[in-house]
């Protein structure tokens, strides 16, 4: 594979496969940030992949107190799923159980869309009839009565089929803090950008996965020729000099907003450079023939 | 391009139905086909080109001129475009529409905004009552849109009110959203005697005194709702007196208790 160097980083010349998806976004706010973010946090918790979480989930990023529907500090949420009917099922249910559940929280629609989620439309039963619906020019409301004054939730939030899921970076780097230290730069400079979530831990993936395994339930297994402990044993992807390999996986909107979001990690984490960060960046592919959507790493470098 | 305008050209004899002359039914007509058109409600015939000197302009935006109170139903089922009118304005109107905007620098008669669904109508004067209830026999009166009313409003503003925003800046007079249905209703000042009367649910925000308040409301405490914020925030769109009141903590009342009991009267907390 030919090599692009970029500030002493080594770019594969290769390209990020990613997928259409079905998603979301709502606006979460609160009586203070910290609760926003809580309650945020605690939806997208258990959302990092659709393999196993039925979605991927994340902040999208901060509301100022003027930038919310009401007044409050908040926060924006994406939510990804490969259904409508799976993303209506994980809207519903971690609303249900994270939002409305925290203290002072209301929730609105993030997105506009002809198509539309139910959102206060599929909660408004657990006001067991004391419920109001509330019109105010084009927005519906619900106002379920709870046990510290009212949960507001907007009646439905905009849906997307033109979403993109799976862009990724797979950072590979010759000591493992400051792999830590260049996929951190990475998600941080992703936070930065509107419409494109990083939904694994703290925006970064250390079990990158190859699809199937030899267990024939197993529909999902480690990325083994990733693994530095069996580069001897594999038919292995690292070079000599690599360590540790931390992945980045990318959601948004539109396949604009991905390719945003990988051109600015990339960027962070070439601003680095390989003392400070990684050797070598990659990125994973299934040969180009089941993601519709290439993002070509050389076409996004700084 | 200059509005259609249309000038009265004295008080007219008998009251006139002016509901032909709405943007979506005069688009594409000439001066000559509008001049032809009727307004008589009686066996005397009346056309435009009798009551009023026209100058022809943009349809969809129509200036009537030295209005006055025997000229009814202007804007009624208007579905875009905007009526200003410069006067007093006879009863029903605004009734049925759809969408648009239909602005009344002056006063306006009974029925007014009745039965609107949609849109959103100014009056800068008084409305007479019932505004934006049902005629005899309705179920429901305003459907959707936005009623701001500068001056005062006559009984029962808001009577049978089933969905949209009326914002009364004066007084309002007795049974203020009598039988409500649903939807808003903010009184900035005082109201008559029972607001809320028999309504099964809605929102009634009252920021002055009422003559009497009904027995069969019922105190809910005070509280400070994101709900209000989101009405005031959409209130101030058209009435920054609104804004101010639907804010901070109010008082809610839950009634009318002698029917459904689902609505709710919020007020300046007195204690």
């Amino acid at each position: 594979m030919s090599r692009l160097i970029a500030n002493g980083v080594r770019v594969d010349d290769t390209f990020a496969e990613a997928f259409g998806m079905r998603a979301t976004a709502i606006v979460i706010t609160a009586d203070s940030a910290r609760w926003a973010r809580q309650a945020a946090e605690t939806m997208t918790g258990f959302a990092t992949s659709v393999i196993g979480c039925g979605c991927e989930a994340a902040i999208d990023h901060e509301l100022a107190v003027g930038a919310t529907p009401d007044g409050r500090p908040g926060v924006r949420v994406l939510l990804f799923a490969v259904s409508t009917a799976e993303l209506q099922k994980q809207l519903q249910t971690r609303v249900a159980q994270c939002v409305l559940t925290s203290p002072g929280s209301a929730c609105y629609a993030g997105l506009a869309g002809e198509e539309t989620l139910k959102l206060g439309n599929a909660l408004r039963y657990f006001g067991d009839g004391w419920q109001i619906a509330k019109r105010l020019g084009e927005k519906r409301y619900w106002r379920l009565p709870v046990m510290d004054g009212e949960f507001v939730c907007e009646a439905t939030t905009g849906l997307t089929k033109n979403a993109v899921g799976g862009g990724n970076l797979i950072l590979m780097g010759q000591e493992t803090r400051r792999t830590l230290a260049a996929a951190e730069a990475a998600a941080k400079a992703i936070r930065a950008v509107p419409d494109a979530i990083a939904p694994f831990p703290g925006g970064i993936a250390r079990s990158g996965s190859k699809v199937g395994s030899k267990y024939k339930k197993v529909p999902a297994s480690t990325n083994d020729a990733y693994c530095p402990t069996l580069r001897g044993a594999v038919e292995s992807a690292l070079d000599p000099d690599i360590a540790a390999v931390l992945e980045i996986v990318i959601d948004g909107l539109t396949p604009a907003a991905v390719a945003a979001a990988m051109r600015a990690a990339i960027a962070a984490v070439v601003r680095l450079g390989p003392k400070r960060g990684v050797a070598r960046i990659g990125a994973g592919n299934y040969g180009g023939k089941l993601g519709p959507h290439h993002f070509h790493l050389k076409d996004l470098l700084p | 391009m200059r509005p259609l305008v249309l000038a009265l050209r004295q008080r007219p004899d008998q009251r006139l139905d002016l509901s032909p002359l709405v943007p979506h039914l005069l688009a594409g007509k000439a001066a000559a086909e509008i001049e032809r058109i009727e307004l008589q409600t009686t066996k005397h015939r009346v056309t435009v080109g009798d009551a009023f000197r026209l100058r022809i302009g943009d349809a969809d935006r129509l200036r009537i001129e030295g209005a006055c109170d025997r000229l009814d139903r202007i804007g009624q089922d208007m579905d875009g475009g905007e009526i200003r009118v410069e006067g007093d304005v006879g009863i029903q109107a605004g009734r049925g529409m759809r969408g648009g905007r239909l602005a009344i620098e002056g006063g306006a008669g009974a029925w007014a905004a009745s039965g609107m669904r949609g849109g959103h109508v100014e009056i800068s004067g008084t409305a007479g009552e019932r505004l934006g209830g049902p005629l005899p026999g309705e179920t429901a009166g305003m459907r959707g849109g936005v009623v701001v009313v500068r001056g005062k409003a006559g009984d029962r503003a808001g009577d049978r009110l089933r969905r949209g925003t009326i914002i009364i800046e004066g007084n309002a007079g007795a049974h203020a959203g009598s039988r409500m249905i649903a939807g808003t209703l903010i009184l900035c000042r005082n109201c008559g005697p029972m607001p809320g009367y028999l309504m099964s649910r809605g929102t009634i925000v009252l920021a002055g005194d009422c003559e009497e308040l009904s027995p069969t409301f019922v105190d809910c405490g005070t509280h400070g709702l994101i709900a209000m914020r989101l009405m005031g925030q959409f209130a101030g769109q058209y009435s920054k007196r609104a804004a101010s009141l639907v804010s901070g903590r109010l008082r809610r009342l839950a009634g009318d208790m002698a029917v459904l009991g689902k609505g709710e009267l919020f007020m300046k907390d007195r204690d």
